[in-house]
C-alpha cells in the first residue's frame, strides 16, 4: 500500500520536472529568438511551470 | 534621508533573529543521541506548522529543568451548551486541563477536547485518534489573529495611501510611492491582459486585496515571530473558494455554453465533455488552493530542516554550510512569497476572463 503509492509519487514529481524544464528551455529559447519579448514570455513560463508545479504537489499529498 | 540609513541595522537584525528564534529551543540540551535529536527538530518542525491557542514567541528550558514560554494568550470561544470564552492561559501551553463553567478542555494535537474531570485524559483508538467530544470552535488563534493582524495592517496603508492621493493632487507619497507600481502593474499586467478592457474594473478591488494579502502574510512567514497562515490549508481554501464563486457568478451566457454544450465539437463529444469541463471548474480552484498551500509548507519545512542540521552536525563546517544555505533559501524564499501572491492573482484574472469573456463566431 505504502511503496506503490511514493514511487508513484515520485513518477509524477519526475514528470513534472521534466516539464517544467522543457517549460524553462523553451523559454530561454525563446528569449534568446526575441529577447525584446522577455516580459511576455517569462510570464507564460511562470503560469505554465505553475500549473505543472501544482499536480506535482497534488501526487506529493496523495501520498501524505 | 535620515529614516532610510535608521532602517538598515533593524532590518538586518530583524533578519538575523530569525535565526536566533530556532536556535532557541535546542541551544540547551547538550549530550542528546543523534536520533533524539532528529525527531526533535521534526517534532519543531511538526510544532512550527500548526497553528495554536496561544501565541508563543519563543521558549526555552532552563538549567533547573523549567521552561520558560514568552508570548501572549489569545482568547478561547468555544459553543458547547451555551456560549465559554476564556483566555488560553488557562491551558498552561497546553498541558493542563482548563475548567470553565463546569466544562473541563484539555488541548490534543492543537485542537480542543472535552475530557472528564481535572485529570481527565484523551482516549485514543487504534489509529492514534482522540474519540473524545469536540466543542464547537470559534476561538481566536495564532492564525485569525494574524488575518486580523493583516487586514489592519492593509486597512490602515491603504486608506493613508488614498488620503495622500487626494491630498497630494494625485501624486504618489510615502508607501504610495513603492505601492504605486506595484498596484499599476497588477492592473496592467494581470487584469487588462487577462480580464479585458472592459470588464476589468469589476475586479480590480478583488486581485489587489488577494495579492497584497497572500503577499504580506507570505513575508510575515518569513519573519522570527513564526506566524505563517498560507500553509494552514483553510485559508488557502477560502481563497480559492472566493475566486471560485466569484467565477461562477460572473460567468455570462458564452461560459456556461462552453462548459455544457461546448460549440463546434459533434455531439457524442459535447456530451462526454459536458461532464469533464464541470468538474474543471472545481478542479481550477482546488488547484488554486493546493499550490498556494503546498508551496509555502514545503518552503518551510526545507528551510527549518537546513536550520535544524545545525543541532544534528554538531561541528563549524556543517553548522556554517547550513547557515549560509539556509540564508540563500529565505532569499528564495521571499523570491517565492511574491511569486505565489503573483501566480495566484493571475489565475484567478484569468478564471474572471474565462468567465466574462465574450462570444467569438469564428474563433471555434
Amino acid at each position: 500500500m505504502e511503496i506503490p503509492a511514493i514511487v508513484g509519487a515520485g513518477l509524477v514529481v519526475i514528470g513534472a520536472g521534466i516539464g517544467i524544464g522543457r517549460i524553462g528551455g523553451s523559454a530561454m529559447e525563446a528569449i534568446a529568438r526575441q529577447p525584446e519579448a522577455t516580459g511576455k514570455i517569462q510570464t507564460a513560463m511562470l503560469i505554465a511551470a505553475a500549473l505543472i508545479e501544482g499536480i506535482g504537489f497534488a501526487a506529493l499529498f496523495a501520498v501524505n | 534621508m535620515r529614516r532610510k540609513i535608521s532602517l538598515k541595522p533593524i532590518t538586518l537584525l530583524l533578519f538575523l533573529l530569525t535565526f536566533v528564534s530556532f536556535g532557541q529551543d535546542d541551544a540547551e540540551h547538550v549530550g542528546y543521541e543523534d536520533t533524539d535529536r532528529a525527531s526533535e527538530v521534526k517534532e519543531y518542525i511538526q510544532h512550527h506548522l500548526k497553528d495554536s491557542y496561544d501565541f508563543n514567541l519563543f521558549s526555552y528550558t532552563t538549567d533547573s529543568g523549567e521552561e520558560k514560554h514568552f508570548g501572549f494568550p489569545l482568547p478561547v470561544i468555544l459553543w458547547d451548551n451555551g456560549l465559554k470564552v476564556f483566555s488560553s492561559s488557562k491551558f498552561h501551553h497546553g498541558e493542563e486541563v482548563a475548567e470553565v463553567d463546569g466544562g473541563f478542555y484539555k488541548v490534543h494535537h492543537s485542537k480542543i477536547y472535552k475530557v472528564e474531570g481535572t485529570n481527565g485524559e484523551i482516549i485514543e483508538d487504534e489509529h492514534h485518534h482522540a474519540i473524545n467530544e469536540k466543542p464547537l470552535d470559534f476561538s481566536i488563534t495564532k492564525n485569525v489573529f494574524l488575518i486580523f493582524l493583516v487586514f489592519g495592517i492593509m486597512f490602515f496603508m491603504f486608506s493613508r495611501m488614498a488620503k495622500a492621493y487626494k491630498n497630494n493632487n494625485g501624486m504618489p507619497k510615502g508607501t504610495g510611492r513603492f505601492l504605486e507600481p506595484i498596484v499599476l502593474y497588477v492592473r496592467d499586467e494581470i487584469a487588462i491582459p487577462n480580464i479585458g478592457e472592459k470588464h476589468y474594473k469589476r475586479y480590480m478591488s478583488y486581485l489587489l486585496t488577494v495579492f497584497f494579502f497572500v503577499w504580506i502574510v507570505n513575508l510575515f512567514g518569513l519573519t522570527p515571530i513564526g506566524m505563517n497562515l498560507t500553509n494552514n490549508i483553510a485559508v488557502t481554501l477560502c481563497l480559492a473558494l472566493i475566486t471560485y464563486l466569484i467565477t461562477t457568478f460572473s460567468g455570462n451566457k458564452n461560459y456556461w455554453k462552453h462548459i455544457f454544450w461546448m460549440p463546434g465539437v459533434p455531439v457524442p463529444m459535447k456530451i462526454i465533455l459536458a461532464p469533464i469541463e464541470l468538474l474543471g471548474t472545481i478542479i481550477k480552484p482546488f488547484a488554486l488552493m493546493i499550490r498556494l498551500y503546498a508551496n509555502i509548507t514545503a518552503g518551510h519545512v526545507v528551510l527549518m530542516s537546513i536550520i535544524g542540521m545545525i543541532f544534528l552536525f554538531q561541528n563549524w563546517i556543517g553548522s556554517s554550510l547550513s547557515l549560509l544555505l539556509a540564508f540563500v533559501l529565505a532569499i528564495l524564499e521571499l523570491l517565492v512569497a511574491a511569486l505565489q501572491a503573483y501566480i495566484f492573482t493571475v489565475l484567478s484574472a484569468l478564471y474572471f476572463g474565462m468567465a466574462v469573456e465574450e462570444h467569438h463566431d469564428e474563433a471555434h
